[in-house]
């Protein structure tokens, strides 16, 4: 049986690549990610995990290794975070229209400058757009199981996509706690081992990656867009299984108590933690408020997320970054855009917080409960508005 | 996939992860009319060594019955490399007056 272990979320997550046994790690270590590939770098060298860990020279080439490894048909996985999220970035979108399944998880944190190592959500978003299944981990327990379904994902004939695995850089990735480490074995066959279908191969040669002209450059963009979304069932029955296999299950868009609830908050990553403190406050008050918690980002799974708030009068969206000159942040962009247009229109509100580590309590979010309500009964305008920024 | 049927290929017909299961069908592009000099071979000097044809960066070169190598001019985009590559200045760029 599953052995609960006090570990770091970045173990749990070399663990679940351990018993994944991959067939090459190719990284280049970065705060807050180190922990992970250092794991696995020290796993390789005892024999406790037979793979090819390739020793780069830059994230750029960290990601070009998982590129053509996972071209040949190996079990390929990678991690790294902010900056060097950021190195990848033009090798990502090659990955990903390629269709290969490599896997990565990423310690999210800020991007320079100033330079800042701590927690953050603006390498997640800076890479939204670059066509890989994108979800999001809230503890070292979701890394363990969520890294473990990622290559299953990722490799299912009817997916063959890469699979970014975010979790909060420190929060998640450093913070010790206790989880269910599963043991050798006990997966079963929930994941086979990987078989490409296209992999490079002398006897059938095939032609990756190479170019596509005017007349047919925009179809393949629309099969690539078409292909992503259809992965949307393949996820979710993944986690279904693994719910009924395992015990604990996963979702696309989590709800806590937002049966009655006529304001909303809706947030990514482990901050919901926190505001379901300040729920559970508020609801003992007297006060109808929920959470919504946005799992799966990309596909964005846009019909769970109008179910989950279509009985809100008010919906905020918290969020760790910021879109320089933009209307709101990304997240509140892509809700508001889920929801225009539907019968259903909640006032949608904005706040930015948890900006480079900077930490959120529970009181926090009660406020932007508070502020939310304001902002209702005076019929205020707001773009966003920051929470816990001085002056 | 990009090369005789690119015009016609609709996206639900774009293999996965856009790949080509035929290696080499660029061949099929018309990238000859992109020339502004042809190679043309004087078969008097030619010793059929073959050094134009490794050396050409596309395989568009191709020996013909009597294993002289002669360039592809459909595909050839006249770059010129298999003129200054040869030992015997078999191969001279003329100028395309289209």
């Amino acid at each position: 049986m599953a052995r609960r272990v006090g570990a770091e979320g970045s173990f749990a997550v070399a663990e679940a690549v351990r018993l994944a046994d991959v067939d090459v790690v190719a990284a280049y270590p970065i705060t807050p990610q180190t922990h992970i590939v250092e794991r696995l770098s020290e796993m390789v060298a005892s024999g406790e995990l037979d793979a090819n860990y390739i020793y780069v020279e830059s994230e750029h080439s960290a990601i070009s290794a998982c590129l053509g490894a996972a071209a040949v048909g190996a079990r390929t996985f990678t991690s790294t975070a902010g900056q060097g999220l950021e190195l990848m970035h033009e090798v990502l979108y090659l990955t990903s229209s390629m269709r290969l399944p490599v896997v990565m998880a990423v310690a999210d944190r800020a991007l320079s400058g100033p330079l800042n190592v701590w927690g953050d959500h603006s390498d997640a978003m800076a890479v939204r757009d670059t066509g890989w299944i994108q979800y999001v981990a809230e503890n070292a327990q979701e890394a363990h199981d969520l890294t473990l379904c990622a290559f299953r994902i990722g490799e299912d004939p009817q997916v063959l996509f890469p699979v970014m695995v975010h979790m909060d850089g420190f929060h998640v990735s450093h913070v010790v706690e206790p989880y269910f480490m599963f043991e050798k074995g006990e997966l079963g066959d929930f994941l086979p081992p990987p078989k490409y279908p296209y992999p490079l191969d002398p006897n059938r040669p095939v032609t990756m990656g190479a170019f596509a002209p005017p007349a047919v450059y925009a179809e393949c963009r629309k099969a690539q867009d078409t292909a992503i979304k259809e992965t949307y069932g393949t996820i979710v029955k993944v986690w279904e299984e693994f719910g009924r296999r395992f015990g604990r299950q996963y979702k696309p868009v989590e709800t806590y108590k937002t049966e009655d609830a006529d304001t909303i908050l809706v947030a990514i990553g482990s901050f919901n933690q926190m505001a379901s403190v300040a729920v559970d406050n508020l609801r003992a008050g007297g006060r109808k408020v929920g959470l919504v918690r946005i799992r799966l980002w990309r596909p964005f799974p846009v019909q769970a997320f109008r179910e989950a708030v279509q009985a809100a009068k008010n919906v905020i969206v918290f969020e760790r970054s910021m879109t320089y000159g933009g209307t709101t942040g990304p997240v509140c962009t892509e809700v508001k855009s889920a929801l225009y247009g539907t019968l259903h229109q909640p006032r949608v509100m904005n706040f930015i917080g948890g900006l480079g580590g900077r930490d959120m309590s529970p009181r926090q979010f009660e406020a932007m409960f508070d502020r939310a309500r304001e902002i209702a009964e005076k019929n205020l305008e707001i773009g966003y508005e920051t929470i816990g920024v001085r002056g | 996939m990009m090369a005789k049927k690119d015009f016609e290929l609709t996206w639900k017909e774009i293999p996965i992860g856009a790949i080509i299961h035929e290696p080499g069908n660029a061949a099929e592009y018309c990238t000859g009319d992109w020339r502004s000099q042809r190679p043309v071979l004087d078969r008097a000097k030619c010793v059929k060594c073959g050094i134009c044809f490794s050396f050409c960066p596309e395989p568009c070169i191709v020996k013909d019955g009597e294993g002289y190598y002669v360039a592809d001019l459909y595909y050839c985009k006249g770059c010129g490399i298999c003129a200054r590559e040869c030992p015997k200045d078999a191969i001279t760029m003329v100028q395309e007056e289209h």
